[in-house]
This record gives C-alpha cells, structure tokens and sequence, in this order.
C-alpha cells in the first residue's frame, strides 16, 4: 500500500454543551440497539437457541407429560404453552446480563466511554433490542403449540399475553443487567442466573397443577412471581379475562424495574 | 479557537488496590504540540491517559483539557478528544464501516452523513477495501488505522494516542508516524505513550519519562540527552598507521580518554566543550592526519531512561512483548 494517508484538519467545537438533553439519549439509544441488531446479523449462531428452544420444550414437555398430567396432549396444551413462553423468555432474558459482560470486556466499551454520549445509551440500547428476542420466543412458542393442536380462545388477549411476557421480562433483564455490569465474567452471570432461574420456573403453576405439590410447597409455588404470570397469560390466552395476575404481574415488574434500572445503572456509571 | 494549554494536570493520583499506578503526575502540553509519554509498561502511562480522557476518575489531583475540568465538565471534554487505545477499541463482529456508521451517529451525525464520512476516512487510511469485511478478520495494523480512524471523525482539537505503534511492523509504524505528523500539520494537539524511544525521539516536541506512577524527567529530547551529559566526538582517520598520532592529539587537545576501534581506525572521545573540537581539527591538519569521517553522537533516549530511573527501557520492553503473545 503505498497511499498517503491524508488526515483532516482539527475542528474545536463551537459549541459545547455540558449535560446530554433527552433527545440525544434517545437517539444515542437508538443508535445501541442498532448496533446490537447488527451485530445479531452478523452472529445468527447466537439467535439458534432462541429459535430452536420453543420447538424442543414444547414437543418434549406436550407429548411426555401431557398425558399424565392433563390426560392428553391437546388438553395439556391450554396449559403449557403459557408455561413454555414465560419459561423460554425469561431463561431468555438472562443473556441480556451475559452479553453485557462480553460485550463490556471487549475495547469498544472504552470508545463509547470517551464519546460524548449519554452513559446509560449502551445500556438501554441493549435492553431495547432484547425484546426483539422475547417476541421472537413468544411468536414462536404459540406458532408451535398452533401447528401440535392448540387452539387458544382469548382473541386479543393473546396479543395482550404477549406483551405482558416481553414487559415482565425487559423488566427481570434489568436484574441480569446488573449481574452482568458488576459480575468478572459472562460465565459468573450465567452460573448465578441459572442457580436462581431453575427453581424459580419449575417450583411455580408452570408444568404441574400446585394442587399436587406437598403442602409446604404449595405457597412457594402459589406466592411465585412466575406463577403470576403464567396465570396471567392463561387467562387472556383461553378466555380473554386481565385478571388480577395481570396487575401483579406488572407491579412486580415495575418494583423490578424500580429498584434494579437505578441499581444497573449507577454501577455501570461508576465501571465507566 | 483558544488559548491556554491543551492539556494541564497537577498532581495526578490513581490507586489500584495498594498499587499507586499513577502517584503524582504533572504534566503540560501546549496547542500544536505532540506530547510523548515514554516509560516501559506498568509506569502508569495508560492510567493517566485514561484519567485525562475522563475514562478514570483521580482519586487526587486535577485536570483540564482547553481548560475544562475532566471530573467537573467529562461532556464538555469528551468534545474535545478522541482517544485511540493500546487495544483497538472497535467492535470485532462487525464491519469496519458499520463501526464508523455507530461511532458516527452518536456523535450526532445522520446515517447518511455517518456513512459518507466513514467511507472518507476508511478511505484515506487505506481500508476502503476491507470496508465491508468484520473487524475481526482484519490485521493488527488495520485495526489500529481503524481505531484511528474513528477517533477522527470529530476532527478533535486534542488526540490521545496509548501506545499507537505496540506491536506492529516497521512499516505500519511508519505509516503510522506520518499520520500523527499530518494530525499536527491540521492543528491538533497530540498526546502519544510509548515505550518505544526512538518514537518519543522521532515524534515528540517534549517528553514526560515516567517511571512507577511518577514523571521522573521531563523536557524536549535534546535536553533529556544533555541530562545524561556529553556527546561523543566519533573520528575515522584516513591512513589507520596513523590512529595513534590522532589519538595522541585528541587526549592532548580536549584532555579526555580516547577509547579506539582498531578495525575501522576510528576514535571516540568524550566532548565536553564543543569549543575545542576547532582546536583539536586544526591539530590534526598541522599534523597532516587526514579524516574520513567526522561525526558527534548525542546519547541515546535508552541512556537516558537507564541513567534516570536506574533500569532500562528494554526488559519492560520485552515483558510486553511476551505478554502480547500471551494475549
């Protein structure tokens, strides 16, 4: 190569502002979360998991239990497919707290720190971008549970079913977004997610009536934030009914969000 | 445009656990002026940069980029700089373009004004053909040129460059070189590290030597060199037979030891007082001693490093280097 490289002379800026205004968040927010689709496009080894995950669970969980706990398969289904989608989404959102630890060790992070943008941008923008990913599980989840038999009767509660999913999730991502900002490693994240997300999905109304759990259990299960929802997405999806799991539902969240958005933030600040 | 100092700081402190990585610095840089950081690696150099580019909050002392506070105006500052690191600071899974289309729109520019000044710079520094291509298959000199180049889209007054030539070829160094050189020919003011002396020498109006977190000499090259002290008068006598006669006159004329290598006839004098080499070349033509060489030879910038901070500049050298292959 023999091209001079030809440089462009300084330009002091005429005018400095001194705090980032709404609209440039926003914008620089919007900017994040197209970066992070890029990236998406450009690592769809990332996306298989999220796509192949609804098939796997609900054929495995539909045809090995069905019988056995609803009697047949398609009489399971009403129930289950609430249960796969809040489970798929939620062990979903974990990667929100992975990926922001990987993508943080990497030397880009030290770029936006030195631009001047807007602190919480890179944070945000990944946040947004993730419930690209929750739609995608829940569109699927019930495109499959549509082609095995299920046939949900709630008509736009389906669609309000779907929201409450990617609402509730943004907001419990905010809790792995924390891990991910303080944690050494994605792996850390990961491990501590999964030690905490287990219980929390199986020990709920997700796969079994409570009914059948020991009594000690049984208000475990019942007072779980995740049965909450899962009873939520229940109701619109078979009858249509917003019931009052709805709103504990979206008060969790907003507690989530609440406590953990100011929490992720501040400790990413003070990484920056 | 403004007047005042680039870059001033007084009194720099940043502790890592019980490790002062940075235990007192000053440092002064003038408009126009490329500022070289010369230490070996762990001196604490990418701390302070980090410090002055608000990526690190000191834990005592100040700064001021053009006069604006790194702790109380960081946004103000951030407007001013553009910082490229040790470690390229671009994103690996996606294109050289798409980077600067990022970097670009949070700078505030449109997508269509992010794309035509990246396609420009990606351009101009030689990487309009790997444009479309992931970082992540590029080589360690194109990355650092894209580093670069994003740092540049502003066209800040004030570049920092950590290490801008660790780890690359002799000639990507020296594409390198001329880049910095045409950034101050636009008017920026350049703060490089290095641990490379030759570079400090090559490209540094003044240079800050640091060593364990302090500056512990600062100065233009030349006067770092004269802290070392004298220059050596180097001679090439034409007839070898007469070596010894010339060595004879130069004890005698400037009064200092003459050491000697046989093989090239040449003879090497400590020069204390420029004044007596017209003596002593006035000597040597009365005594009929033909010269086929004459030369003064300053002391080198590794002189310099090993007689301030007691150890060279090369072992921490090496550690880096064994380090990278580690990495």
């Amino acid at each position: 190569m023999t091209a001079l490289i030809e440089t462009r002379p300084a330009v002091f800026p005429t005018q400095l502002t001194k705090h980032i205004g709404l609209r440039d968040t926003v914008s620089q927010t919007f900017t994040m979360a197209y970066r992070a689709l890029i990236r998406l496009r450009r690592t769809p080894e990332q996306w298989a998991d999220v796509l192949l995950m609804p098939f796997i669970f609900t054929f495995m969980f539909a045809f090995l239990f069905g019988g056995a706990i609803a009697g047949s398969v398609s009489d399971y289904l009403p129930a289950l497919i609430p249960a796969i989608i809040v489970q798929g989404v939620v062990q979903a959102s974990v990667v929100t707290g992975t990926q922001l630890r990987e993508d943080m060790d990497t030397g880009v992070f030290d770029r936006f720190r030195s631009l001047p943008m807007a602190r919480i941008a890179p944070l945000a923008g990944a946040l947004m971008t993730d419930t690209i990913r929750y739609a995608a599980i829940t569109a699927l989840t019930m495109l499959v549970g549509a082609l095995i038999g299920w046939r949900p009767g709630g008509g736009w509660g389906i669609v309000l079913a779907g929201l409450l999913v990617i609402v509730t999730a943004w907001a419990v991502s905010w809790i792995w977004a924390l891990l991910g900002v303080t944690a050494r490693t994605a792996g850390t994240v990961q491990g501590i997610a999964m030690l905490i997300m287990m219980p929390l999905t199986f020990f709920s109304n997700a796969f079994v009536p409570t009914s059948t759990l020991p009594d000690w259990l049984r208000p475990v299960a019942d007072a779980n934030p995740v049965s909450h929802l899962i009873t939520a997405v229940r109701e619109l999806t078979i009858s249509g009914t917003v019931g009052w799991d709805v709103l504990w539902t979206l008060i969790g969240a907003v507690v989530i969000v609440a406590v953990f958005a100011p929490l992720t933030v501040r400790a990413y600040i003070r990484k920056a | 445009m403004i007047t005042g100092p680039a870059i001033e700081a007084e009194g720099l402190v940043k502790v890592f656990g019980t490790n002062r990585a940075v235990d007192g610095v000053d440092l002064r840089v003038e408009q126009g002026a490329v500022y070289g950081v010369l230490g070996p690696n762990g001196a604490g150099k990418t701390t302070t940069i980090s410090m002055l580019a608000t990526l690190l909050r000191p834990e005592a002392g100040a700064a001021r980029i053009f006069g604006h506070d790194v702790v109380a105006e960081p946004n103000v500052v951030r407007q001013l700089i553009g910082v490229t690191g040790q470690y390229a600071s671009v994103d690996e899974k996606v294109s050289g373009l798409e980077n600067m289309i990022v970097f670009g729109r949070l700078l505030g520019l449109s997508h269509r004004e992010a794309k035509r000044k990246g396609l420009e710079l990606l351009e101009s520094f030689g990487l309009a053909d790997a444009a479309k291509r992931p970082v992540g298959k590029y080589s360690g000199g194109m990355r650092r040129r894209l580093d670069l180049a994003s740092s540049l889209i502003s066209q800040p007054p004030l570049i920092f460059l950590d290490e801008p030539t660790t780890g690359l070829d002799p000639r990507t160094r020296g594409q390198m070189w001329d880049v910095i050189r045409g950034l101050v020919e636009g008017g920026s003011t350049v703060l490089l590290t290095t641990q490379y002396l030759d570079e400090a020498d090559q490209l540094a109006d003044r240079i800050a030597v640091i060593d364990r977190g302090k500056v512990v000499a600062e100065g233009t090259a030349d006067e770092l060199k004269g802290m070392v002290g004298t220059s050596s008068l180097l001679l090439r006598v034409a007839d070898a037979a007469q070596t010894l006669v010339a060595v004879a006159a130069v004890e005698q004329v400037l009064g200092t030891t003459a050491t000697v290598t046989p093989e090239a006839a040449r003879v090497t004098a400590p020069m204390t007082d420029p004044e007596r080499v017209t003596d002593l070349l006035i000597r040597l033509r009365e005594q009929g001693i033909r010269l086929d060489e004459i030369s003064v030879q300053k002391p080198t910038l590794d002189e310099v490093f090993l007689t301030i901070t007691g150890h060279t500049a090369e072992t921490a050298d090496e550690a880096a280097e064994d380090e990278e292959v580690a990495a």
